[in-house]
């Protein structure tokens, strides 16, 4: 059986929590934003600040409380990578790549938020992994692969202060304040490219953000994500087991165990 | 920096994967001193393939930690040659190796011969078609030796591969088993066939009724468990489903770590150096004799290793590579249409399509091993090509390696959105009851496809990168279009409630976002004549003829199998002539032009 989350997202408007007052005018606005976010970015400027009193949504509510003190340790679900600002929105934004539904839990249940976060922090979050140095070709076709200057790290840098501006403009509010309907709709024109972050399409950034919800849910929970082996138990992957001599050819019986993790976790 | 050189060797081997391991053994048998050099680092089995550690997903196929870091060095790519080449800045498309085993530790095992078509398929091809079947563009050639001159070394190869596989006819006696357009062997396979997995006894079933000939795909996994002729130990395959990308825990994958550096420790007269960068091979003043190479070592010092015989086995692209920046051979150039090192770059014309179970079936895809079942009625020329008007054919199978949760996830459905609850639900349901079929098709070699020095991007190391002009051309599409359209009848034995044809489609260029294979072909090719090939059919540089040169790149055109078969029956072939013939004379070729 599927786990469903303690604290699932609202999946229908109707169970969303309060918007700010300007959240149903500016859902037309989105849509007529379209395409004109990029001059208007670039007036808006990108402070990554901005936006940090957002209220979160959702999940254990950390992420979005004031940067902990040095005296305080930090709480096991706050980013160590990203400021809390950036978090929240990335938590809402995994949420609805990933939401929890009948299927089974969502992204943030699965701790995918923080897989994202931890990954920022590896040699492939800091670029090293891909070959980095210039000239860069951004405009090559899109078939001969990746051809901008930006790191993984760069990549999510760019692209949630760039949505956070984009709000600002087109929604006077944050992402994760809205309804997930809306955000959405804001996750569909980023990922038909409807505008760019300073130099970042932000389809780009769609697709890592898509990539990495994916890898997060799905991959061994020592990675920080796939809690419980959630992700495995829902999709069906007995993880780590790595045996199957007596089961190759049952082909009447589908294989019966449970997931297991590297660490000897079970579901 | 300091620059060292060291006392002279005998022999100097670039590269430790499969090619690598075979000459330094072969040539470590023959008394001579060998020095292995592996730009990276030492990789083990026990390590790299430890349980359950390596079992992850994302360390092994999503983050590449056994892959070559395009950081390091890569290449630039573009599919014209009226474009700028841009550099492969992420893997995807291909995975080259890195570290001692080279992809050998990171391969799946799928384990094949070439067919004796395939070693004359110019020759073939006009006796059959008449030369106007060969389109305009297309280089068309023999490989220089026929199936019957490998064939020991096919059977050679897949004893210390430890391969498993069901042999049609062995000394013209047929078994009853396999498949019927397998040329005949001099042995059985080393061990009996893997089980088939659910998908492909699936797969089996619906061939035969669809009226074609289902065989057991050879996998280099041991059904058994087994011994070597060099006294390495296999355990037996359990299907966990970790071949590709990743290391065997259980020893069952051959890999050179595994099958041959075991024994090639016990000589005395083996070096094994890692994180050691080949820069170039050197060339004495008349630039027809290599006197060594220089290599760069982990702490960025130049260090020269004199010695007497220089094999290039760095890899496909590397060892053309190579021979570009140290100037053996004469750089080809598709406007002239002269000179060979470059010519002739092939890939594999692979494409997948997935077929959807009724939702009663579970389809287990985590389990897997480089077995399957395969049909090749639409491979070689195993069909009648005269109506067609093409060249080449693919085999089609199931060849299920062990689908993990994230890229089954990755994997989209047409129609269906790519994130939110639709899409959660069609990936789960796509994970749990569907499988792949591919088309692994032969890709033909075109005067406009090739390999040469990049002008703009430069590797870690300083040297211009290796530039890749590549697109998929009308003759192969055609191929892959007419094979894929069989599959129908396929498909509808299966019972299958959708599929989703995967096939090429005219204007759409090769991509390098997406993985297909690592079977690069192509770029120093073997042959008869030094016009069209860089190297005799010993694999020796027609102009440098203490140079041998070792891989893939010695294939003139890509053909439907896997090449790895080939490579080292083509390594151990070589081995024998140096052996029997090139020690024992004055150094000079093989051949006489
Ligand atoms: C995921 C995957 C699955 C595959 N599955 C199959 C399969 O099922 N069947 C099949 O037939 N083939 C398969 N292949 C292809 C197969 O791995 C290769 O054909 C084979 O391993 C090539 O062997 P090689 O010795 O020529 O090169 P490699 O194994 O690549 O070895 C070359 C070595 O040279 C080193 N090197 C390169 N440049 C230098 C330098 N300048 N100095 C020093 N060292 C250098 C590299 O680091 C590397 O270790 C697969 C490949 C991949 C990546
Ligand atoms: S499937 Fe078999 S050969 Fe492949 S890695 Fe697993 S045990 Fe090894």
């Amino acid at each position: 059986m599927p786990d469903i989350p303690h604290r699932p997202l609202p999946t229908s408007p109707e169970a969303a929590p309060p918007q700010p007052s300007a959240a149903s005018p500016t859902r037309r606005h989105v849509v007529q934003g379209l395409g004109t976010g990029t001059a208007a970015l670039a007036l808006a400027g990108l402070a990554p600040s901005a936006g940090a009193q957002a209220v979160p949504q959702g999940g254990t509510g950390r992420a979005g409380s004031a940067t902990p003190s040095a005296h305080t340790p930090p709480a096991p679900d706050a980013p160590r990578f990203f400021s809390p600002a950036d978090f929240a929105l990335l938590r809402a934004a995994c949420e609805r790549i990933f939401p929890a539904d009948t299927q089974g839990p969502g992204a943030i249940a699965l701790g995918v938020p923080n897989f994202i976060d931890a990954q920022m922090d590896t040699p492939w979050g800091r670029g090293e992994l891909w070959y980095m140095q210039g000239p860069y070709r951004p405009d090559a076709p899109a078939n001969l692969g990746y051809q901008l200057p930006y790191s993984p790290q760069q990549i999510y840098r760019k692209g949630l202060a760039g949505v956070q501006a984009w709000m600002r403009q087109t929604h006077q509010a944050a992402f994760e304040t809205l309804p997930p309907e809306e955000q959405d709709r804001i996750l569909e024109a980023l990922e038909h490219n409807a505008t760019q972050f300073d130099g970042l399409p932000a389809a780009v950034f769609f697709e890592q953000l898509r990539t990495d919800t994916i890898e997060g849910a799905f991959s061994d929970p020592l990675h920080g994500g796939n809690r419980h082996l959630a992700g495995w138990t829902m999709m069906g992957f007995p993880g780590a087991r790595g045996d199957y001599m007596d089961w190759v050819d049952q082909y009447d019986t589908p294989y019966p165990y449970g997931p297991v993790s590297i660490s000897g976790e079970t579901a | 920096m300091t620059e060292k050189t060291l006392s002279p060797v005998d022999v100097v081997v670039v590269g430790s994967g499969w090619a690598g391991s075979i000459m330094a053994k072969e040539l470590c048998e023959a008394g001579l001193s060998v020095v292995m050099l592996e730009r990276r680092g030492r990789r083990s089995t026990a390590r790299d393939g430890a349980y359950p550690s390596s079992l992850d997903e994302l360390e092994g196929a999503v983050r590449y930690k056994l892959f070559q870091n395009p950081a390091d060095t890569t290449v630039t790519v573009r599919n014209r040659m009226d474009q700028e080449a841009v550099p492969y800045r992420r893997l995807a498309a291909f995975l080259p190796g890195a570290g001692v085993g080279g992809a050998g530790l990171h391969w799946t095992g799928v384990h094949f011969r070439a067919t004796p078509q395939d070693l004359r398929l110019r020759s073939h091809i006009v006796e059959r078609y008449g030369r106007a079947f060969i389109p305009e563009g297309m280089n068309l050639q023999d490989y220089g030796v026929t199936y019957e001159e490998l064939e020991p070394f096919f059977d050679r190869a897949e004893k210390v591969f430890g391969t498993s596989g069901e042999a049609y006819t062995v000394g013209g006696k047929a078994t009853g088993k396999g498949n019927i357009f397998a040329p005949d062997r001099s042995d059985d396979f080393p061990l009996p066939p893997l089980r088939d997995v659910y998908t492909a006894h699936l797969f089996r079933q619906a061939a035969a009724e669809a009226g074609y000939h289902p065989y057991a795909m050879p996998a280099a996994n041991a059904s058994q468990p087994y011994t070597n002729p060099y006294g390495a130990q296999m355990g037996p395959c359990n299907f966990c489903g970790y071949c590709s990308d990743y290391a065997c825990y259980m020893y069952a994958k051959a890999s050179p770590n595994v099958n041959i550096m075991p024994a090639l420790r016990r000589h005395e007269n083996f070096t094994l150096r890692s994180n050691a960068h080949v820069l170039k091979v050197l060339l004495d003043s008349t630039g027809r004799k290599a006197t060594g190479v220089v290599y760069q070592d982990a702490e960025g010092n130049h260090i020269t290793q004199p010695a007497g015989l220089v094999i290039l086995a760095a890899f496909q692209f590397h060892n053309v590579h190579l021979m570009l920046l140290s100037g053996i051979g004469k750089a080809y150039d598709p406007v002239s249409n002269t000179g060979t090192v470059g010519r002739n770059f092939t890939y594999q014309n692979i494409t997948n399509s997935t077929v959807w179970m009724p939702p009663t079936r579970s389809t287990d895809q985590f389990i897997g091993s480089a077995g399957g079942v395969a049909i090749d009625d639409f491979n070689c020329d195993n069909f009648d090509h005269g109506p067609h008007g093409f060249i080449g054919g693919s085999p089609l199978w199931v060849n299920q390696a062990g689908v993990k949760p994230i890229a089954g996830a990755k994997a989209t459905t047409p129609g269906v959105p790519r994130w939110g609850s639709a899409w959660k639900k069609a990936a789960i349901d796509t994970y749990r009851h569907s499988f792949t079929i591919n088309a692994q098709g032969s890709n033909m070699a075109y005067r406009d496809v090739y390999l040469d020095l990049d002008p703009t991007w430069r590797t870690s190391y300083g040297q211009p990168m290796l530039r890749m002009t590549f697109d998929w051309k009308d003759n192969d599409i055609r191929m892959n279009r007419y094979v894929i359209g069989h599959l129908e009848g396929i498909v509808k034995a299966l019972g299958a409630r959708d599929v989703q044809y995967g096939m090429r489609e005219e204007g759409k260029p090769f991509d390098v976002r997406a993985y297909q294979t690592t079977h690069l072909c192509g770029g120093a090719v073997m042959g008869e004549d030094p016009k069209t090939s860089a190297l005799n059919r010993y694999l020796q540089s027609w102009d440098v003829p203490n140079v041998f040169v070792v891989g893939a790149n010695a294939f003139p055109q890509g053909m439907g199998y896997n090449p790895t078969g080939l490579v080292a029956a083509l390594a151990y072939w070589s081995a024998y002539h140096i052996r029997t013939q090139w020690l024992k004379g004055n150094g000079g070729p093989l051949v006489t032009p």
